[in-house]
């Protein structure tokens, strides 16, 4: 029984950490570097970006809704700036989560550079 | 009585929802892999506007609803209709579309699978593709005989699209088969867009270069699978731009010019479209108690 319960654990583990979209991003696309980073303009763009593209499932102050999680928390804060870029990128289709790689490439970086804003106003 | 009170409780429900943009860029004919987001209703119309020849001007409109169903799968329901000057007006049919996304990843081309059902009558004018040997003669033939042919198709598309460096860049290509005779007709579609502004503005803005879209689009019949090739097929021509406001609606229009002896000389396109975020959610929560 002690067995089967491991096993279950395990496998709930390896399915949480699929779930996981920040580890699911190639390191060579981590370690890019945001060209906007700390630019309060960018920020108030990708607050913009953010309110048109993410808020009907991220919530309105990214607290997150039944389908989608919130985005104020230390996992994205910590986040480099390229998992994010990726992950906006590429999405997660089989999640739900759709790509923004429709949107040019400095609007990305904007809405990167909002989302690390929201760990240092908690 | 109940059926009003629906409606009304339908409608403001609707009113009420988020709106989002719907960045489907500024093509009428041309696809890219860019998919609904899972939730969202599209809402749009697709007009054009033309004089065949010696035919009469005529009015060819296009409803159309789009929805998420998954980020890899997107729906969409048409309802046609045309008017043509000194004749009729008349409802010519309904489309059925799927659209589904093969790669999970962006790549450096991505193709997503297109599959249609057609129920439509010959009257038809909305002219979202152009297949086999279609051309300015389809278009003067008169409604009261053109609404007598029926048109059960199934069109299959290979899209494949990329995003570089700010452009969007498609092809599509296209089969088409009516389900009980006529042979395989072949078409091709390709378009390239790009807004005017790569960077978003910080203030929320309705003449922000960001929200113009600008591009162009080439599409026409590549024959039968009996008689492929170029020979009396029309191909036209496109630049097309679209605007969308802070609000979310988005406005295009698009001149197209025909470039051969069978293609219809002028087209005007025409549309306008409202994404309504979270359509689905919204939706359910009204039956939950």
């Amino acid at each position: 029984m002690k067995l089967l319960s491991l096993s279950v654990a395990f496998v709930m583990a390896a399915w949480c950490q699929n779930w996981n979209l920040l580890h699911q991003v190639p390191p060579k696309a981590a370690a890019k570097s945001n060209p906007m980073e700390g630019d309060a303009r960018a920020c108030r763009a990708g607050a913009k970006l953010f309110a048109r593209e993410c808020s009907a499932c991220h919530g309105r102050n990214a607290e997150g809704s039944e389908k989608a999680p919130a985005l104020r928390n230390a996992d994205v804060h910590q986040a480099s700036a390229g998992t994010l870029f990726w992950i906006l990128k590429n999405g997660s289709l089989r999640h739900g989560m759709p790509s923004f790689a429709h949107l040019p490439e400095p609007q990305r970086w904007e809405i990167v550079t909002f989302l690390h804003s929201l760990g240092q106003k908690e | 009585m109940v059926q009003r009170w629906a409606l009304i409780l339908g409608l403001g429900t609707i009113m009420f929802l988020p709106c989002c943009w719907g960045d489907e860029g500024p093509f009428f004919i041309t696809y890219t892999h860019q998919m609904e987001e899972p939730g969202n209703l599209e809402l749009a119309t697709k007009d054009v506007t033309g004089k065949p020849g010696n035919g009469n001007r005529f009015l060819g409109s296009t409803t159309e609803l789009e929805y998420g169903l998954k980020g890899w799968w997107t729906t969409e329901f048409y309802l046609d209709g045309q008017a043509t000057f000194r004749e009729s007006s008349l409802f010519t049919g309904y489309r059925w579309e799927n659209r589904f996304r093969l790669l999970p990843h962006e790549h450096w081309i991505n193709p997503v699978l297109y599959v249609e059902f057609e129920n439509i009558n010959g009257a038809d004018k909305g002219l979202l593709e152009v297949v086999g040997h279609d051309g300015k003669n389809d278009l003067i033939q008169p409604n009261a005989d053109a609404r007598t042919e029926r048109k059960r198709e199934i069109e299959t598309k290979l899209i494949l699209s990329s995003y570089f460096k700010g452009w969007t860049i498609a092809e599509n290509f296209i089969a088409e088969k009516n389900v009980r005779h006529a042979p395989y007709e072949f078409g091709y579609t390709a378009g390239v867009s790009r807004p005017l502004a790569l960077a978003a503005r910080p203030d929320r803005c309705n003449l922000c270069p960001e929200n113009f879209q600008v591009g162009a689009e080439m599409y026409g019949g590549l024959g039968t699978h009996q008689d492929f090739g170029l020979g009396e097929t029309s191909h036209y021509l496109a630049p097309t731009i679209a605007w969308t406001l802070a609000n979310g609606t988005s406005f295009k229009v698009s001149p197209s010019f025909g470039i051969t002896g069978t293609s219809a000389g002028f087209l005007l396109r025409f549309g306008v479209s409202y994404e309504i975020g979270q359509f689905g959610r919204a939706a359910r929560s009204l039956f939950r108690k």
